[in-house]
């Protein structure tokens, strides 16, 4: 029991992550209905663009390496990174697009995650990294002591931060003018306008935030397995999340992100050892074509109805 | 000699459905074979063949496939390599357990098999659309290519799943050569270009394109959606399958489950977007143009440079203009190249009097 | 007009309507006699689009009865519907848009194609024979709605009228003995209305087609039509000859508004 508590509590928590990266789909989606196949590949350049910016800076600055300043300093030089990346998609990419067929967008941002993933690694070089946030790796030492269950306090500092990042951003969509604007613009384009909403502004403050919620969500990632190019097969993960939860809806991204973090974890440790092993690679996926076939609208998303 | 059509009178509707209505069009095509049939294979060296035209071939009929499910009828996939792998190990096992079976029938057989994969996860397009259709197909990409590596049966227990093509000979005639070689894959190639010619110009086409351009009303004029969608996958998918097959027994020789993944899903995808989307021509211009480009990048930095690119460089170089290409084409000509050679034929039929 | 009429072909009775709280129809019956031309007129948002979308199958009622050539109709989808001499026209044109208006057109006929893909694959013989006979259909169908000139242009780059005009043609190709017309004339000029109008009265003549149809234009519906239904917020208002519903209170009330 113990163990099936550790295996599903791991899963929960790398569930956590996918929804992070899950978030910054449901945003973008829900501002401008543009599908981000990149978020991704921004989660990849994030990572890289921190990493190579912790790297770089001592030589530059003269700071300490490893000190919070460089830590600091790189952060916000990659965030920044991250926002003038979100908006230049915006504008060259996406907005002489607008109005085209879904597919068309969706196909865009495939074509995008390629030239993200080889600027990045143009930039920074194609060898793994590792990323350090001076959290130690190790097991809670009080479930550990009184419930003999091995939770690293990794994943569990993770999945607050994570935590504190949904409740912010709801936070935010749900008190602040620009919160307001997002939510009357994702309901209706046209209706957003009329009222006066720029448009155009809120994109960018919505893959903006994209931006940052990738940036987060790379630090986490990279910090636990290494800044490299499989990163970009993890995010993937986030789209079975994605179906599970509905495109819309940001408490089914984290819900979904849960459930497919935790089955694909107990299925793995479960039925893994009849099979072979290596299941967690198609798992959600298979998951969520199931999944589709029953509800297609996902857990939250709406039912849509053709007119004609 | 003028590209138009005055003086071609149409007197009959057969003659007016022909698969190339333009006399000129017909004169091209057979140029066009004859070359590629009959002098390519003695002017062409190893490198050409082997390196360029095989891939090209293939990778143009992988993207055939695609075109058809994508490009007429209107479904994402990205898990045309996956269908790739099923025909290559689908025709290796009909070759190595059953004594004696042609190379054709094998490649047929193979084809099938990954037809009838392409049902079974071309079900849920009955529900779904765009991108949630796309994520499914993403789990034939993992799920086949992972059967494929741990099931050893598929690869006769080599090890982690590596299988080498047999030899080919068809009615005593060896294909070991790369004119031999390169002459059959064009022959299974064109033969396979053809059909789907014929079958986007007939009723099939029209009810796939109707399903692509405007579901409802497809279903409204009596178009069975489930079984158009379906078929679709099935032939899509037996075309990305011989298409495997041809990569695993023509072109490499020796292939394993992982060759086929994801990246080369999007290559092909790439291929249909650059190409044309809903074009038959575009899937090979489109194929020419991705094979060629890593060939032509280095030429191009060896003759201003000087020497060779780096690897690691050259990777992501490819990753930054592929993805380039992507966006441009997608917001400057969603039809692709072969859009813009219709339209110089069109100018072409019209000039000098375009009005 | 003195027109004789057959039987009802198809009689609607009770028929309820709801997406999620959204009651779309509420108990609405009436009947269509074949041969006749029977219009559907009420304000926006009255459930016409609705009630052709009940009639061919695209939307499922969740109370009422459908009795179709003297049986009762089970829950039937909108190729079933086609296949049984059902063919319409869309408010927002419903073309196919990358095709031609030659291959838009022959996708009507395609119910009554027998042969398969690996026949097309060949396109020999049987295949070929049967594409031929039917483009003569297609053909007829071309001649008598005039749009030989544009047979070989895609769609997409015909101006509005000529659009539904081929919309129209895709819909005959199929010769259905049940022809719905979602607002035909809209959006046209007045010699394409009257275009449109000999159309389908010679539709109605020629091939004794009998014909629902959503129109906004008054002048045309009592000029065409030979029974009137009107709907008002999903509710049936009047239904009748369209001289007496013209003059019917309630009617002029609703939509055609009072004159002051």
């Amino acid at each position: 029991m113990t163990f099936f508590l550790e295996v599903l509590i791991g899963g929960l928590l790398s569930g956590v992550l996918y929804a992070l990266v899950a978030l910054g789909f449901v945003l973008i989606f829900k501002a401008s209905g543009v599908f981000n196949f990149a978020q991704g590949a921004m989660v990849f350049f994030a990572a890289l663009t921190f990493v190579g910016f912790t790297e770089v800076l001592p030589g530059w600055t003269g700071l300490a390496p490893g000190s919070g300043a460089v830590f600091w300093l790189a952060f916000i030089l990659a965030l920044s990174s991250m926002i003038v990346l979100g908006i230049a998609t915006e504008r060259v990419v996406l907005r002489p697009l607008v109005n085209q067929a879904p597919i068309t967008l969706f196909m865009v941002t495939i074509g995008l995650t390629f030239f993200i993933e080889g600027v990045a690694q143009g930039i920074w070089g194609s060898h793994v990294r590792r990323l350090d946030l001076g959290i130690e790796d190790v097991p809670v030492m009080f479930l550990l002591d009184n419930f003999d269950m091995m939770i690293s306090q990794f994943d569990v500092i993770a999945a607050v931060l994570a935590l504190v990042m949904f409740v912010a951003l709801a936070v935010m969509f749900q008190y602040t003018k620009v919160g307001r604007a997002l939510r009357a613009v994702a309901d209706d384009h046209q209706a957003a306008l009329s009222v006066g909403i720029p448009l155009k502004h809120i994109w960018a403050i919505v893959w903006s935030v994209a931006g940052f919620v990738a940036l987060i969500a790379g630090l986490i990632w990279g910090a636990r397995n290494g800044v490299q190019f499989a990163l970009t097969f993890t995010a993937l993960k986030a789209l079975p999340v994605l179906i599970l939860g509905g495109f819309t809806s940001v408490p089914g991204a984290i819900i979904g992100g849960l459930i497919i973090g935790a089955s694909e974890k107990v299925a793995e440790v479960y039925l893994g050892p009849y099979v072979g092993g290596g299941i967690e690679g198609w798992f959600p996926y298979i998951l969520a074509m199931l999944f589709l076939l029953v509800r297609p609208e996902g857990l939250f998303g709406e039912k849509h109805i053709d007119r004609v | 000699m003028f590209y138009r059509e005055a003086g071609q009178f149409k007197a009959s509707y057969q003659n007016d459905q022909q698969i190339f209505p333009i006399r000129q069009d017909q004169i091209g095509f057979i140029a066009l074979m004859g070359f590629l049939f009959l002098v390519v294979p003695f002017i062409a060296n190893q490198y050409w063949l082997q390196a360029v035209l095989i891939p090209v071939l293939i990778f143009g009929l992988a993207a055939l496939g695609l075109n058809i499910l994508t490009g007429y009828a209107g479904q994402l996939s990205l898990g045309s390599a996956a269908f790739m792998a099923v025909g290559a190990f689908g025709t290796y096992n009909f070759m190595l357990r059953i004594d004696g079976i042609p190379f054709l029938v094998a490649l047929l057989l193979g084809g099938l098999c990954a037809a009838a994969i392409g049902i079974l996860f071309g079900l849920p397009s009955l529900r779904i659309k765009g991108f949630y259709l796309a994520v499914a197909t993403l789990a034939a990409q993992f799920f086949i290519v992972w059967v494929l590596v741990k099931f050893g049966w598929f690869s006769n227990y080599s090890s982690s799943g590596v299988i080498t093509a047999q030899h080919v000979n068809i009615l005593g005639v060896d294909f070991r050569s790369p004119e031999m070689k390169y002459l059959l894959t064009l022959t299974v190639v064109v033969v396979m270009a053809l059909l789907a010619k014929n079958m986007v110009r007939s009723s099939t086409g029209r009810k796939w394109m109707a399903v692509r351009d405007m579901d409802v009303a497809a279903e409204v004029i009596g178009i069975r959606l489930m079984r158009t969608k379906l078929q679709a996958f099935a032939i899509s998918s037996f075309y990305c399958g011989v298409a495997g097959a041809l990569y695993a027994y023509m072109y490499l020789g020796t292939v394993e489950p992982e060759g086929f993944n994801l990246d080369m899903s999007f290559r092909i995808l790439f291929m249909i977007i650059i190409g044309g989307v809903g074009s038959i021509m575009g899937s090979f211009i489109g194929a020419a143009f991705i094979v060629l480009l890593p060939v032509f990048l280095n030429v191009a930095f060896h003759s201003t440079i000087g020497a060779y690119v780096p690897a690691d460089l050259a990777s992501n170089l490819e990753l930054i203009i592929f993805g380039a290409l992507i966006i441009f084409f997608l917001i400057v000509e969603p039809h692709g190249l072969a859009r813009l050679w219709q339209l110089t034929k069109e100018k072409l039929r019209l000039w000098p009097f375009p009005h | 007009m003195a027109r004789e009429f057959g039987d009802v072909i198809i009689d609607l009775q009770n028929i309820s309507l709801r997406f999620g709280g959204v009651k779309a129809l509420t108990d609405i019956s009436f009947n269509v006699r074949e041969h006749e031309i029977r219009a559907i007129i009420g304000p926006n948002g009255a459930g016409k689009s609705s009630m052709l979308n009940v009639i061919n199958g695209v939307y499922h009622p969740q109370e009422g009865k459908i009795i179709f050539h003297g049986q009762e109709r089970q829950k039937m989808e909108p190729y079933e519907a086609a296949s049984q001499g059902i063919a319409r026209t869309f408010q927002n044109i419903a073309l196919f848009k990358g095709m031609t208006v030659l291959d838009n057109i022959m996708t009507g006929r395609n119910l009554m194609m027998k042969t398969n893909f690996l026949h097309h694959a060949l396109f020999w013989g049987k295949a070929q024979r049967e594409e031929i006979e039917h483009r003569k259909k297609v053909e007829e169908v071309i001649e008598f709605l005039e749009i030989q000139s544009i047979r070989k242009t895609p769609v997409g780059r015909l101006p509005y009228g000529l659009q539904k005009r081929v919309e129209l043609a895709r819909a005959l190709a199929a010769e259905p003995n049940l022809l719905l017309l979602d607002e035909p004339m809209a959006g046209m000029n007045v010699e394409e209305k009257q275009d449109m109008c000999r159309f389908i009265l010679d539709v109605n003549d020629q091939f004794g087609t009998t014909i629902v149809l959503i129109e906004h234009d008054m002048g045309v519906v009592m000029d065409i039509s030979d029974r009137v239904v009107v709907l008002d917020y999903g509710k049936k208002i009047g239904d009748g000859p369209p001289d007496e519903v013209k003059n019917d209170p309630k009617v002029i009330d609703a939509y055609l508004g009072t004159s002051h």
